[in-house]
């Protein structure tokens, strides 16, 4: 059984899709049943192929027993087996969290957005499980259209923020698939390990070179890297609060572990940080994404909209400490996919709790937050607490990770972005809070809904419901669990990932 | 001059590839018809499909398909014969995902006509700045 596991990992969830998909004709509430047993399997299987990892069993897997440089196969290793939890731990929890929303707002598409969000969750799942390059590409194409489904299942401007990321996303997908093209021309393979090795004789080639080049800008724009970035505020911010909260935290950090699995595997240390002398500039693309992401957020009078350009912002963190080609910003990059990933989807799930009970998310509305939901304002705190780095949350050991290795790279612009942006952060969190706890409700505020029937006495209170809030404190104690951890997660599962060549 | 030229002829493939893609490109960018746009979305996505098609190519090759001629000396098969069909089928999925990228920005298309009632982008931000 446990040798099926990597072929699990993405059959379970697929072929949930299609009973999901029946069950939304003819057993409608037989839906979230389903879906959350299909996130709860793969979740499940996901923490068995990271006790594998850890053990020190590798698990590969020929599809149809074909062996790798002809067959496609599937591999993991300690890089992606810590990415796959997270993807599937994300994917469980929202879910959970979704329930009350999609009841409400969505109720007769409720077969189809459990349908597309598996199937989302699936081909994350896929391309991060995969060696194969092409196969990746398509997987990044599942999880794309079925994100774009999802955002245009929002109100208002979400459709058009939608069309938007499909041409955005398009482009950028067809660059990578371009990118492996060049590949396949000079090596003749689709296996990430296999044009690796016959890669290494050919790394003066210039066409080597503009597939590296194709290939990144494609995945930068996918993963909203800074200059890249300006499909992903309105198509997050317009999304229904259950898909922000899912897209928002996961779509980026993959793109972001393919960035590093394509440099590590496929074109290998040397090369990138050897034969190609990027990195300096790419570290610098990265203090302008950080510093950049951080002053628009600063901008921002909607708190949903503001989280997006805290996504920017942190992508900066992510590419830039990978880029610094140390141990120490590697492994801070690592952390912080797990970290970033657990902070959005608690910041995002706390949006979404504020928006189901009070029905915006305008900065100046949220007046009077800590007396009428405490509960979720008390997870937002943990989760501002982790963005801004206090420990012992988890985003203080990314961070110091981050900034070790920029020291150790002798990279003080990137410390410079990196303090900047927690400074900023601290004044983001601060004002909100500020807002939400001192400023009183306007009796006038709000509509007829609430505020004119209490008038002057204090405000009752009005929590989201316990389906949002115990997924929201789950994130938040994750949080403070994985910093408590963090030891752990590094010495037995990052520092393998390291390449023995990186120094 | 001549140089050029035959770096061009030579290479037709990629130029072809190129300035398809550019066409596309040009439209997902400067057409102001949300249509149009899909269009080009399209267009781009077809030029990286002829791309992978047009690498499979070999001069004086046939189709990948193995004659079996019995009784003759000629039974072993020459690679050099037959043009790589790796790429092609590689194509057919790529093919597949562009129908499905382009049937989903359709129906998004019909759904933002619905709500405001014209496909004209200049229009519909005018609509949103101005409700």
């Amino acid at each position: 059984m446990s040798a099926h596991y990597p072929a699990l990992l993405v059959i379970i969830p697929l072929l949930a899709s299609f009973f999901i998909s029946a069950a939304g004709w003819l057993r409608p509430p037989w839906c979230f049943p389903l879906a959350l047993t299909a996130m709860g399997g793969s979740l499940l299987v996901s923490i068995g192929l990271l006790a594998d990892v850890i053990r020190g069993i590798p698990d590969l897997y020929w599809f149809g027993g074909w062996a790798p440089p002809w067959g496609i196969y599937y591999r993991v290793d300690h890089l992606n087996a810590l990415v796959l939890v997270v993807i599937s731990g994300v994917g469980f929890v929202n879910l959970w969290a979704a329930r009350p929303t999609v009841d409400r707002e969505l109720p007769e598409k409720a077969g189809a957005f459990y349908t597309l969000y598996v199937l989302f969750v699936t081909g994350l799942l896929g391309m991060v499980v995969t060696g194969d390059a092409f196969n990746l590409y398509v997987l990044l194409e599942i999880a794309a259209i079925t994100g774009y489904a999802l955002i245009a299942l929002g109100k208002g401007r979400a459709p058009l923020a939608s069309l938007n990321y499909i041409f955005m996303g398009t482009i950028g997908a067809c660059f990578y698939l371009l990118g492996v093209g060049y590949l396949y021309i000079v090596t003749g393979s689709l296996n990430m390990q296999d044009i690796a090795r016959l890669l290494a004789p050919l790394h003066g080639s210039r066409v080597v070179t503009v597939a590296f080049v194709i290939m990144m800008v494609g995945v930068w724009l996918k993963m909203g890297f800074f200059p890249l970035h300006a499909w992903l505020p309105n198509a997050y911010t317009y999304a229904p609060s259950p898909v922000s909260s899912l897209v928002a935290p996961l779509m980026t950090k993959v793109m972001v572990y393919v960035m590093i699995r394509m440099v590590m595997t496929v074109f290998t240390v040397d090369y990138a940080f050897g034969v190609l002398v990027l990195n300096e500039a790419v570290v610098w693309l990265a203090v302008i994404a950080i510093v950049a992401g951080s002053l628009m957020a600063l901008a921002e009078k909607d708190f949903k909209r503001m989280l997006t350009f805290i996504v920017v912002a942190e992508v900066g963190y992510m590419v830039g400490g990978f880029w610094l080609g140390n141990r120490s910003g590697f492994t801070g990059s690592v952390l912080h996919i797990v970290n970033d990933a657990l902070m959005t989807l608690c910041l995002f799930l706390a949006a979404g709790s504020i928006i189901h009970a009070r029905g915006e998310s305008r900065i100046q509305s949220l007046q009077g937050l800590f007396s009428t939901m405490p509960w979720t304002m008390g997870a937002l705190v943990v989760g501002a607490m982790s963005i801004i780095g206090v420990p012992p949350t988890c985003g203080f050991f990314s961070k110091w990770y981050l900034l070790l290795g920029a020291v150790e790279g002798g990279h003080y612009g990137f410390l410079a972005a990196l303090l900047f942006s927690s400074l900023v952060n601290v004044v983001l969190f601060f004002r909100i809070f500020e807002i939400g706890y001192f400023e009183p409700m306007e009796a006038s505020h709000g509509g007829a809904s609430h505020g004119h029937a209490h008038g002057h006495e204090a405000p009752a209170m009005s929590e989201a419901p316990l389906g949002m809030l115990v997924p929201l404190w789950m994130t938040a104690l994750g949080l403070i669990a994985v910093g408590f951890y963090t030891g752990e997660i590094v010495g037995r599962v990052i520092r393998h990932a390291i390449p023995a060549t990186m120094f | 001059m001549e140089d050029i030229l035959r770096q061009i002829i030579e290479k037709d493939n990629y130029w072809i590839y190129i300035t398809l893609m550019m066409v596309g490109l040009y439209a997902i960018i400067a057409k102001n018809n949300l249509v149009k746009k899909i269009v080009g979305m399209n267009i781009f996505q077809t030029a990286v499909i002829l791309f992978y098609v047009s690498i499979g190519v070999k001069k004086g090759a046939t189709i990948p398909i193995i004659e079996h001629v019995h009784d003759t000396a000629h039974t072993a098969i020459h690679a050099v014969d037959y043009i790589n069909p790796l790429p092609h089928v590689l194509m057919l999925t790529a093919i597949v995902v562009s129908v499905a990228t382009l049937g989903v920005a359709l129906a998004i298309a019909i759904t933002v006509y619905r709500r405001y009632q014209t496909l004209e982008e200049d229009e519909i931000l005018k609509q949103i700045r101005e409700p």
